[in-house]
């Protein structure tokens, strides 16, 4: 370590004004912030001096996905096992959903960042580290049979499109990762849904047992074959299939520990989605009839299916596009949750509708504010006149 | 006197950048939205707009002394929809496939806000032969837009360029290239137009806006 920050100091005058490679400032910048916590302070104003950072921040949330993250792995082999119908041992799995991940995952953080890297160097700005939570979040939420490219020309449209152009990091509207995600899916639907993409090669079809279904229970659910569905249990651990790392709701809760803890995520925007999710879960019981068995799915299950668990606790919550008011933060979680559950159930196009609901919600965020600010000052003037 | 005179020049030039009806006044998206999917609508559609405006603008302009104020919208309206329907008669008689394509965004020629923007701010004050060069620009500088917005929309929406496929013939489908979805659909059209304002204000910073 020693010997890492000394050589670091020793060409970091290179990279100061005048220097040789002044040029490149920004990229050295992000590497060395990245490996030591930057000593630079602010010394004047009210400002908090915290040691926490945007890059410390962002690595508290790539710790808090890494439990989704290695279920995942091992979901991945325990699938495909079943589909060829063998029986591995632990490190098999986890062995095998380790090699289909890694190269996801290496492709959208080298896309990914080589695009931060571009802008920063172009802007002259420092690198945003924004990218570090996407760039993990991205290859959870596709299935993971999606071919490379594909990835990669999402994350680049994501980095893009979803956040350079509104000015990086901290002034995105969509959250970049679901960017990513709507992207594939309106744009390679046939490998973004169906019943082959969410096992590992599956798709290829070499040795799968005969009559193995790699559907989805909400696209079981979607057709109305309710006995097909998982039990609770099942979808709680998560051993069922779906988009990688969305399936188990325990290991997503691991994280939203963590988050909780550290006091990174938000607990009212979580706890409203969930809310939000519950009630229209509820309403659409009370609604339900024989011809369509979906709408009588008990309210929580909707909760432990599909992304729910996913979008709620590392989607919705994302800083940047969230409502900011405390008020607002309730609206817009149950919103959240409501909006998904209703397209889940009620719209056949879309088997999931947590995406398409956060996505909505985070352009709607800003309206909200607004008018919990106009109630706010409403509220305030009747007092000042009374 | 010659026939363009440098402030004539000007009129054709300023709308395909400076004042382009699309990227800077944000005229007319409605139908570059519609009828960008494929390269050959959208270009029949530009030289339709293009034939519509410049004629509207001339007869406009030399009835502009003679329009009374209170009813001018109206009098713009019926030629409008006079010269559209003429359009939408030719196009079906000449290229009846494309008008099937284009079906009722030709009608909707009328609605097109650049042409009665046009009528308004410029064939209503101005003599015939500015007016005329004055609705070919704006028709250029709109259809500019047009085809490159459907070129981008064909070639990675369907792979091909005016119906040829030219990803099939340089083999991207077999290394697993698949066209993408997302450029037929209309949102696409909005983001790529978005792109296209990107690159020119970069390019031609007196476009951007002063901070308030």
């Amino acid at each position: 370590m020693k010997g890492l920050r000394n050589y670091i100091d020793k060409i970091k005058p290179n990279f100061e004004k005048g220097g040789k490679f002044e040029k490149f400032r920004s990229t050295f910048d992000a590497f060395e912030t990245l490996l030591f916590v930057p000593d630079k302070v602010t010394f004047k104003g009210s400002h908090i001096r915290d040691s926490i950072d945007m890059k410390r921040t962002m690595g508290i949330v790539v710790l808090a996905v890494m439990p989704a993250l290695l279920f995942a792995m091992w979901n991945i082999g325990n699938l495909h096992a079943q589909s060829i119908g063998e029986t591995w041992t632990f490190w098999e799995m986890f062995g095998f959903g380790l090699l289909k991940m890694i190269p996801l995952i290496a492709v959208s953080y080298i896309v990914g960042l080589s695009i931060e890297f571009m802008f920063a160097q172009i802007r002259g700005h420092e690198v945003n580290e924004g990218f570090l939570v996407s760039g993990m979040l991205i290859p959870l939420i596709v299935p993971v049979d999606v071919p490379l490219w594909m990835v990669a020309v999402a994350t680049a449209f994501a980095v893009i499109i979803g956040k350079e152009v509104f000015g990086g990091t901290g002034m995105n509207i969509v959250n970049p990762a679901l960017t990513a995600r709507a992207f594939l899916f309106f744009a390679y639907p046939s490998d973004m849904s169906g019943t082959k993409v969410w096992i590992a090669d599956l798709a290829q079809g070499h040795g799968i047992v005969d009559g193995f279904s790699g559907a989805t229970p909400l696209a079981n659910a979607a057709e109305g074959a309710m006995n097909k569905l998982p039990s609770a249990l099942e979808m709680f651990i998560g051993n069922i299939p779906g988009s990688v790392g969305e399936t188990s709701t325990l290991a997503i809760l691991i994280g939203a520990a963590i988050l909780l803890f550290t006091g990174i995520g938000n607990w009212k925007i979580m706890i409203s989605f969930f809310i939000g999710g519950l009630a229209m879960g509820l309403l659409l019981n009370a609604f339900a009839t024989d011809t369509n068995p979906y709408m009588a799915l008990p309210a929580y299950e909707h909760l432990l299916l599909g992304g729910f668990a996913f979008g709620g606790v590392f989607m919705i919550t994302d800083p940047v596009t969230a409502a900011q008011t405390q008020r607002g933060k309730w609206i817009y979680g149950f919103l959240g949750g409501f909006i998904a559950i209703l397209v889940r159930v009620i719209n056949p196009a879309y088997p999931e509708g947590v995406m398409l609901a956060i996505l909505l919600m985070n352009v709607f965020a800003p309206l909200i504010d607004y008018y919990v600010i106009r109630a706010n000052i409403k509220r305030r003037l009747k007092r000042v006149k009374a | 006197m010659s026939l363009f005179s440098s402030q004539d020049l000007k009129l054709l030039t300023n709308p395909l950048n400076m004042e382009n009806p699309i990227t800077v006044q944000v005229l007319g998206i409605c139908s570059a939205l519609a009828v960008t999917v494929k390269l050959e609508p959208a270009i029949v559609m530009s030289i339709s707009v293009t034939a519509v405006l410049a004629f509207a603008n001339v007869i406009i302009s030399l009835l502009r002394n003679t329009i009374p104020s209170r009813i001018r919208i109206i009098v713009q309206l019926v030629v409008i929809a006079f010269l559209v329907i003429v359009v939408d008669q030719i196009l079906k008689a000449y290229v009846y496939d494309v008008s099937k394509q284009l079906s009722v965004f030709v009608g909707l020629i009328i609605t097109n806000c650049i042409i009665m923007g046009r009528l308004e701010a410029f064939a209503l004050g101005n003599k015939p032969w500015p007016s005329f060069l004055d609705g070919v620009g704006n028709g250029a500088g709109y259809g500019l837009i047009l085809i490159i917005v459907a070129f981008f929309r064909e070639l990675f929406g369907s792979g091909t360029i005016f119906g040829f496929p030219v990803f099939e013939k340089i083999g991207l489908y077999s290394i697993g290239y698949k066209n993408n979805g997302l450029m037929i659909l209309p949102p696409m059209a909005l983001i790529i137009v978005g792109i296209i304002i990107w690159i020119q204000r970069s390019r031609t910073r007196e476009l951007i806006e002063k901070n308030l």
